[in-house]
């Protein structure tokens, strides 16, 4: 079910440059379903923002009916609620749209998590759920440079972590793709979000692999009627067109056109 | 009694608030918040005789208070809306406005023609002002004498009463309301969104795909209700008001303007369950104005 919900700011921290991890405590949490769905926020309760935020679930605490959001503080909405304070409430719309489907790994097997950037986020609660079933998952996480890399740690308690930035400043220097050429790793399924190239590369990578990928649209109402989030399909498929927030976030490779 | 009833050509209202056309899609998204019968009436999304897939990416940009959009007309199709969406909606008890556009007369008339025959559509609401096709919407809105010949032609084959939704993109939005009225036009439909712009301060290029886009919100109250009230002295058919509206004082202002309904629009994307909140708060409201009927409220302003 989608609830409209004032949920309380329990913890609120900036866990690198302008990226901050922000705990929101309320019921809507037992309606989360799948690692990769989103919530849309109201950054303010006047008009200035006026349209809400889609923002990524990081990680799910239900015994405490909480969640994590990790977003960059980098536009006006962000911005606003980066400076949210403990106790403050927010109004959160969610859980919306599909996420990735776990029961697509089977236990024993080794998948790969690629992240980019603000696109890492996600792929925590994933490689949570996936480890919980008996996945082993290799993660490689991409950043622009040192000071923006965040959550390496939690990531290596989960598995296998390969940290790369655009300068080399941390990890390996490149992209994704150089780790994964260097690494040539055996998996069954890759999981992966973050921004379009990134995606592109990754089908492009590995076309014979089963494979889901997480996008990204500007979004108005987040629950398909507004028609913002559009993306065309590849001829393989039935539809024309999919919606991203409520079709979406995440699609098997080859159904969006990218 | 029901103190928010209001009685129009072809819908009888059992409050005077629907979610407005394209910022609500056919329904589906909004059915599983909230009972669709509680709304006044549902103005669909704007349905074209073929399938159309819209324009490119992205479609809309956030402005101060407001937002700007580009969708395109994205709509499944005449066939496809009476089949699936309209047959869809039956279950609820609420009377749909069915938002109809075109490229040609020939296509208005053929989409208004059929749909017009499915029971649950009580009323079109012309689009002669959509601003982000090239061909058809605005182009029909902006010159009476085209906006009176297409309201004719439609008229002449609907088997329910036809509003005509203006755009606000004219130097003179009295002088097409008068026309639409002339060739009889059962009510209005005001305003559409306004043409605007939004560039990347980076890149100094478009942020909308389109280049333009309709600007909608909170933003365009002012000139939304500037316009109702002008059209309201000028004509004596009803019109349906929207344009920015987001709160029950919003509803009061428009109808006190001379609105006898109102349409909620990009609202529905901030909190999407704004129009039951606003019925829900409208009797109170009239108890502090200390009114009996929300019908009391139409045309205040100009007492």
């Amino acid at each position: 079910m989608i609830r409209q919900e004032r949920m309380r700011v329990v913890k609120i921290k900036e866990i690198a440059h302008n990226i901050f991890e922000m705990i929101l405590s309320g019921q809507l949490v037992h309606d989360m379903k799948s690692p990769g769905q989103f919530v849309h926020i109201r950054v303010s309760d006047s008009y200035e923002p006026l349209l809400r935020r889609p923002i990524s679930i990081a990680s799910i605490d239900r015994d405490k009916s909480e969640f994590t959001i990790i977003y960059r503080a980098e536009g006006r909405g962000t911005t606003l609620l980066s400076l949210k304070s403990i106790g403050q409430e927010v109004d959160v719309l969610g859980p919306l749209g599909n996420g990735f489907p776990v029961h697509e790994a089977i236990a024993g097997e080794t998948v790969l998590l690629v992240g980019g950037g603000i696109g890492v986020p996600p792929l925590y609660e994933l490689s949570k759920k996936l480890v919980e079933k008996g996945v082993k998952p290799i993660h490689i996480l991409g950043f622009q440079t040192k000071e923006v890399v965040f959550y390496e740690e939690e990531f290596l308690e989960l598995g296998e972590t390969h940290i790369v930035t655009v300068d080399g400043t941390s990890g390996h220097q490149g992209f994704v793709t150089t780790v994964l050429a260097d690494l040539k790793p055996d998996f069954t399924t890759y999981f992966t979000c973050g921004p379009t190239a990134m995606l592109v590369a990754m089908e492009n990578m590995f076309p014979d692999k089963k494979g889901f990928l997480s996008f990204e649209e500007r979004m108005g109402c987040g629950l398909g009627a507004c028609f913002a989030c559009v993306c065309r399909t590849t001829e393989q498929t039935a539809v024309d067109y999919v919606k991203v927030c409520s079709d979406g976030p995440v699609f098997p490779a080859g159904v969006v056109q990218i | 009694m029901n103190r928010l009833a209001v009685n129009l050509p072809g819908l009888s209202l059992k409050n005077p608030i629907m979610p407005a056309s394209g910022c609500f899609g056919f329904g589906k998204e909004y059915a599983q918040l909230y009972d669709l019968s509680k709304l006044g009436a549902i103005m669909i999304k704007a349905t074209t005789l073929e399938t159309r897939l819209g324009n490119p990416t992205p479609r809309v940009a956030e402005t101060s208070s407001g937002m700007l959009n580009a969708i395109g007309l994205q709509n499944p199709g005449l066939e496809k809306v009476i089949s699936n969406e309209l047959k869809w909606l039956e279950q609820f008890e609420v009377p749909i406005i069915a938002n109809v556009a075109g490229t040609l007369t020939e296509d208005y008339v053929e989409v208004a023609k059929h749909i017009s025959k499915s029971k649950n559509v009580h009323a079109l609401e012309l689009n002669i002002s959509c601003p982000n096709v090239k061909c058809g919407g605005i182009t029909f809105g902006t010159d009476p004498i085209v906006a009176a010949e297409l309201t004719a032609a439609v008229k002449a084959v609907s088997q329910v009463p036809v509003y005509v939704k203006l755009s606000p993109n004219v130097t003179d939005i009295g002088e097409i309301a008068r026309a639409v009225e002339a060739a009889g036009a059962d009510g209005i439909t005001m305003i559409n969104t306004l043409v605007g712009m939004r560039l990347d301060t980076r890149t100094g290029k478009p942020v909308i795909a389109n280049g333009t886009g309709g600007l909608s919100g909170p933003a365009i109250k002012p000139v939304a209700l500037r316009m109702v009230y002008e059209v309201a002295k000028q004509v004596s058919i009803p019109i349906i008001g929207m344009g920015g509206i987001a709160t029950v004082d919003d509803v009061i202002d428009f109808m006190s303007a001379g609105a006898s309904a109102v349409a909620v629009g990009t609202a529905n994307f901030v909190d999407p369950f704004v129009c039951p909140t606003i019925i829900e708060q409208l009797p109170e409201k009239l108890d502090w104005l200390g009114l009996n009927h929300v019908t009391e409220l139409i045309g205040r302003s100009h007492l």
